[in-house]
């Protein structure tokens, strides 16, 4: 069978075409926000003199140390944990055939919270401190980072081994992470009932999400794992085009369902585990920001991919731009503003359907 | 022969589903997969491209045996419609460009889009080109599935009841778009069916199945009324229309005292 009488439709084109420039829009306007996150604050810093800043070209020591210590791997940390966060969730709601599909789903979250939570109250890392900002410190944050990331991937672990007695069916995989969520989020309850005022507090720090919290270093294995994941993603989009059209189709055309499901599952679920024990809770960019996506640049894996981890970073970024400013010089954690920020942007998508 | 199953044995959890089924089936044929509900039809369809894993028996294509190939090279070989397809915000041109995921090794190439567009002509539906699958008709989105199946080129097509959620005219068409591309192309399909009227119309070939094995096999000979109520439980009076044979239910006597 042999087919070559075509040609290339010029239709076709110009709309693959509009896929690429809302990705390409989306990268310029990112870095674009970017400086200005940096950019605003306590301290204002002239855009210009961030951009020459960040490119080594230093114009005091005081907007070195400003953008160098705080703004940078904050606003940084913001793009990275978006990104991850979403492209997780779009993963999963693909692998899972499911909408409400996000790291929240499957218990990751909870379980991280769980682990904060065993490594205050148990292990006694948790003390409160006044400073500027009213923050309460984690006074081994290492090891409550270390305990939440444990839990995280036996949470991970237990999912997966549940689903390979039953078989990878993506039903299996969504009621193992609601039963899951349920015990560690009792579990979380059952410690704070426990815990004295410090500890209490310490926990429920933790538990909001907070990109500020990370260095240099936290930073950059945060965007090892992330970025890993994205381009372990974005290889696979054919196969995960092939899923989304049903699994006998998917295997009609070659495609290992059970594995890609499975591979796919791991990453995703250990990207979430890295971003949550490392900032804590962010809830909604992983669930919704796929879906923001879907509404303007459709299903097809290939922009899709992409295009959520780009809008996670925008989305995120934004938010704790905003959470800086919002209430100035006092800084809000992004998690209390992401869902502030982009639900009524994506009820407003939803009820205006699809961009044709 | 473009293409024999040999021996083909399954088990669904030690029960067996299917029985030394073997056929035979020569290029440009379309072989009717026959039989109640629940006898085994579809799976005996997933087994000849190893959707299935069958415990024994053998499928030879051109000489090769499939089950000793990888599940891409089999897809380069065999396309497969299932009966059910889910839809997405995703174009007709992009759905249909999927077909050719076997033979994508990193990014879809000018000849993959010159592939699919040329489907879209054989199958005279360049008007839909960009319409979202999401917003299809079912007899559309059947023909999407057969258009996805056909930018794989493959030898076999197999088709899991292709025309169950179609109406009359949608039926007829997507099965004579079937027979022609079979003839035209020098490629096999084998589809399993409801309707014998259809089969006796567009299949070359029948295969009756009953207990997990082959009841009988054969031309258009083989649909006779003893058969039919051996696989079926079911009466039936064959009858000519305009010159094409028919199957209705129901027998001698009932309808003489119908007619009455």
């Amino acid at each position: 069978m042999h087919f070559a009488k075509g040609a290339v439709p010029e239709d076709y084109l110009v709309y693959i075409r509009r896929k690429y420039f809302w990705i390409m829009g989306g990268i310029i306007f990112l870095f674009i926000m970017l400086i200005y996150s940096i950019s605003v604050g306590a301290v204002t810093i002239p855009p210009y003199e961030v951009l020459q800043t960040i490119t080594g070209h230093s114009v005091s020591t005081k907007w070195n140390l400003i953008i160098w210590n705080i703004r940078l791997p904050q606003a940084l940390a913001a793009i990275v944990a978006g990104a991850g966060l979403s492209v997780a969730g779009v993963a999963m709601q693909s692998i899972l055939r499911n909408p409400i599909a996000s790291p929240f789903t499957l218990g990751i979250s909870n379980a991280g919270a769980f682990g904060a939570a065993v490594s205050v109250v148990v292990l006694g890392t948790g003390k409160v401190q006044s400073t500027v900002a009213n923050a309460v410190i984690i006074n081994n944050p290492y090891l409550t980072t270390i305990v939440a990331l444990f839990f995280c991937l036996l949470a991970t672990g237990v999912i997966l081994l549940i689903s390979s007695i039953r078989g990878a069916s993506p039903e299996v995989m969504v009621l193992a992470g609601v039963a899951l969520s349920s015990i560690f989020t009792a579990g979380t309850a059952f410690l704070q009932y426990f815990a004295d005022d410090t500890q209490l507090a310490a926990v429920v720090f933790w538990t909001f999400g907070d990109v500020g919290r990370v260095n240099w270093l936290e930073l950059k294995i945060m965007a090892g794992v992330v970025l890993f994941a994205i381009i372990y993603f974005i290889a696979n989009c054919w196969n995960y085009n092939a899923i989304d059209a049903g699994d006998e189709t998917a295997k009609g055309l070659g495609v290992n369902v059970e594995r890609i499901r499975l591979t796919g599952m791991v990453i995703a679920a250990f990207v979430s585990a890295v971003l949550v024990a490392f900032l804590g809770v962010i809830g909604f960019v992983g669930l919704v920001c796929p879906h923001m996506v879907r509404r303007v640049i459709g299903d097809d894996q290939r922009y899709l991919i992409p295009g959520s981890a780009l809008f996670g970073g925008i989305l995120l970024l934004a938010s704790d731009t905003a959470a800086r400013l919002i209430i100035s010089p006092y800084v809000l954690p992004v998690s209390i503003l992401t869902a502030f920020m982009g639900a009524p942007v994506f009820i407003y998508l939803l009820l205006k359907g699809y961009k044709r | 022969m473009i293409l024999s199953v040999e021996e083909l044995e399954f088990l669904y959890r030690n029960r067996k589903i299917l029985h030394k089924v073997a056929f035979s089936i020569e290029e440009g044929e379309i072989v009717a997969i026959l039989g109640p509900n629940g006898v085994g039809k579809t799976t005996l369809l997933k087994c000849l491209n190893k959707i299935l894993r069958p415990k024994g028996g053998a499928v030879h294509l051109d000489g090769n045996n499939l089950f000793n190939l990888g599940t891409m090279e089999i897809a380069r070989l065999v396309g497969y419609v299932p009966q059910r397809v889910e839809t997405g915000r995703l174009t007709a041109f992009d759905a249909v460009l999927l077909g050719r995921r076997p033979h994508i090794k990193w990014d879809v190439t000018e000849k993959d889009l010159q592939i699919v567009d040329s489907i879209f002509k054989l199958l005279s539906m360049e008007k839909l080109r960009l319409a979202y699958i999401d917003e299809m008709s079912g007899g559309e989105l059947q023909k999407v599935a057969i258009a996805r199946s056909l930018v794989q080129e493959p030898k076999v097509l197999l088709l899991d009841e292709p025309t169950s959620s179609l109406d009359m005219k949608n039926q007829v068409e997507i099965l004579a778009i079937i027979r022609q591309i079979v003839l035209e192309h020098r490629i096999a399909a084998i589809m399993t069916m409801h309707d014998l009227n259809q089969a006796l119309r567009y299949a070359d070939r029948f295969i009756f199945l009953k207990g997990g094995k082959v009841h009988s096999c054969g031309g258009a000979e083989v649909i006779t009324p003893k058969v039919i109520e051996e696989v079926y439980g079911l009466p039936v009076i064959i009858g000519e229309i305009a010159g094409m044979r028919c199957v209705v239910p129901g027998s001698p006597e009932v309808a003489l005292a119908h007619n009455q």
